[in-house]
């Protein structure tokens, strides 16, 4: 029935459950279906997309780390409704040649967007695969000129305490923060996402604009960016702020580095059913081939 | 008072057991009606951890009632307990054959090298004579033993809520206010000098050993 020459999401859903959410999602009979452009945003399809089956669009939307808006996984579906995603502006500052408060319109104006099938590992050991859809944030970051002094990016979430009730609340130096070395940044598998499953970003999962590192723990792909910083220095991040004998600035996925809290040799696959979803923790979250040479030299256990 | 604890009088034993076991059969029929969101190995794990814990730090709250407002409720103490340990023992299981996935290497492992669980399978192991003591015949045998074994049962819902506070990432206000009940709950026990209308001095049956009377007739 159909004749798809792009490489898309629909190529590692099963079908039916495609078909199911399409239908869902859009209200249309079955013919229109067969054409990938019916996906609101268009984005190309990219080499370092894994097949690995996704997750569906309620299990990634269902369950959330997202404090802003409570602690349960189900506390973002429920509150992030009320979060003003339109207008939105990102300030870009520190050691660039083009610093200033742009326009989000204005942040995605030219930039390619690719569907990036990612896996997506959490500290807390339980795995997702997403299709993203997003921009790779070296493209953005050299738009504004990146000064040979800076070594470091620090990004920060949104703060907004009037419509994201897990502000309102303790526990947390509210705005979250997080940050990448510069190398890390400018790595061609760290995206901005601003979609997934072909539909704009859901507030839950960090509208309009998150960061994606898909080596690395949940924790440091910071969600609803307000502010992206070129620095010299290694910027302070939230968790490593708040537990710094857990969480690390690095936080590369890594079976071997033990955690406090939960082994990391294995990860519980979510929709993987109640027997036998844990699976084997791949170093990098398997993808070693394009980020481990950052890394050589350094001792991963001492830099987690 | 005394008419709601005349009226309590008459609620029989299997009533507190069935209505022990309405929160199980409630998290069977989320299971059975796939209502358990996304992950429900969590979600189950963490609801019979929490069911353990209202039942644990509900049995402590018999004596308290008993003799500051006056409502005596221990012949349900024993039932309560046992249930608490079920509860505990679901919780560990959901662990080891959901959340784990029966790897037994790594779930050992775990078991001592992560705080929370440390703190969770103590309590568990404290819990564990008791509930095989919690029964007529042992509490006969075991006469006053029978009390010193069962004073286990404090450091025991101390380290449940310690393990409890300790799986949060950011400790949240319920943490901190199941905390400071439990805390109070056993600051009830505590022998404060002068204070003598508590705990009876050694000679006589204690509050306590009159306790084991009662739960003995019935
Ligand atoms: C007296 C004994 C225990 C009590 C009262 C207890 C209670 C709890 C409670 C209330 C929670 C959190 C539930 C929630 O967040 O809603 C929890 C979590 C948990 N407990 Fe226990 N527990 C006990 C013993 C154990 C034992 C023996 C084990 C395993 C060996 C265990 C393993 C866990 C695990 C794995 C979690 C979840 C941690 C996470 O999600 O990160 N618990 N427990």
């Amino acid at each position: 029935m159909v004749n798809r020459t792009k490489l898309n999401w629909s190529h590692v859903t099963p079908k039916p459950l495609w078909l199911n959410r399409r239908a869902l999602i859009a209200g249309i009979g079955a013919t229109a279906l067969a054409s990938p452009a019916l996906a609101k945003i268009a984005a190309k399809p990219s080499q370092f997309s894994t097949d690995v089956e996704p997750n569906t669009l309620e299990e990634i939307t269902n369950y959330n780390n997202f404090y802003e808006f409570g602690w349960d996984k189900t506390d973002p579906a429920a509150n992030a409704g009320q979060l003003t995603t339109d207008p939105w502006s990102v300030t870009v500052d520190g050691l660039v040649d083009r610093p200033g408060t742009y326009d989000l319109a204005d942040i995605m104006k030219d930039r390619p967007l690719e569907e990036r099938i990612y896996r997506f590992r959490c500290v807390e050991a339980w795995a997702m695969v997403i299709p993203w859809i997003g921009f790779e944030l070296s493209g953005l970051l050299n738009r504004f000129g990146v000064q040979p002094s800076a070594k470091y990016v620090a990004i920060q979430t949104l703060l907004r305490p009037e419509e994201m009730p897990g502000q309102r609340a303790g526990g947390i130096n509210w705005p979250y923060v997080e940050g990448l070395r510069l190398d890390e940044a400018m790595n061609p598998l760290t995206i901005m996402a601003t979609g997934l499953y072909g539909e704009n970003l859901p507030k839950q999962n960090g509208a309009p604009l998150r960061l994606v590192v898909p080596w690395k723990y949940g924790f440091k792909s910071i969600k609803s960016i307000v502010k992206i910083s070129l620095v010299a220095e290694q910027p302070p991040t939230t968790w490593q702020q708040l537990q710094p004998s857990e969480y690390g600035f690095y936080a590369n996925v890594n079976p071997e580095v033990n955690h406090p809290r939960w082994s990391q040799a294995t990860e519980r696959k979510i929709g993987g059913g109640f027997f036998a979803s844990r699976q084997e923790t791949l170093k990098f979250n398997g993808y070693g081939d394009e980020v481990a040479g950052m890394y050589a030299g350094m001792d991963l256990a001492k830099n987690y | 008072m005394a008419r709601l604890d005349a009226w309590l009088k008459r609620v029989p034993n299997w009533a507190v057991w069935l209505a022990g076991f309405i929160p199980l059969a409630w998290l069977i029929w989320l299971v059975v009606t796939n209502d358990l969101g996304v992950d429900p190995v969590k979600e189950i794990e963490h609801r019979l951890g929490k069911i353990a814990l209202w039942f644990l730090v509900g049995g402590l709250v018999i004596t308290p009632l008993r003799s500051f407002v006056g409502l005596n409720l221990i012949r349900y103490r024993r039932a309560i307990g046992l249930l608490a340990f079920i509860y505990v023992v679901l919780h560990l299981m959901a662990w080891a054959v959901f959340d784990m996935g029966l790897l037994m290497s790594q779930a050992i492992n775990d078991l001592f090298r992560r705080p929370y669980l440390i703190f969770g399978i103590s309590a568990f192991i404290l819990l564990i004579p008791l509930a095989i003591t919690s029964n007529k015949a042992s509490i006969r045998k075991l006469g006053a033993n029978w009390r010193r074994l069962h004073w286990l049962v404090y450091p025991a819902v101390l380290l449940g809520v310690v393990h409890y506070l300790w799986q949060m990432k950011v400790i949240r206000t319920e943490g901190w206010i199941w905390l400071v009940v439990a805390l109070l709950l056993l600051a009830t026990r505590i022998k404060w000098p002068g204070s003598s209308a508590r705990s009876a001095p050694k000679k006589g049956p204690s509050k306590r050993q009159q306790a084991i009377n009662a739960a003995n007739k019935t």
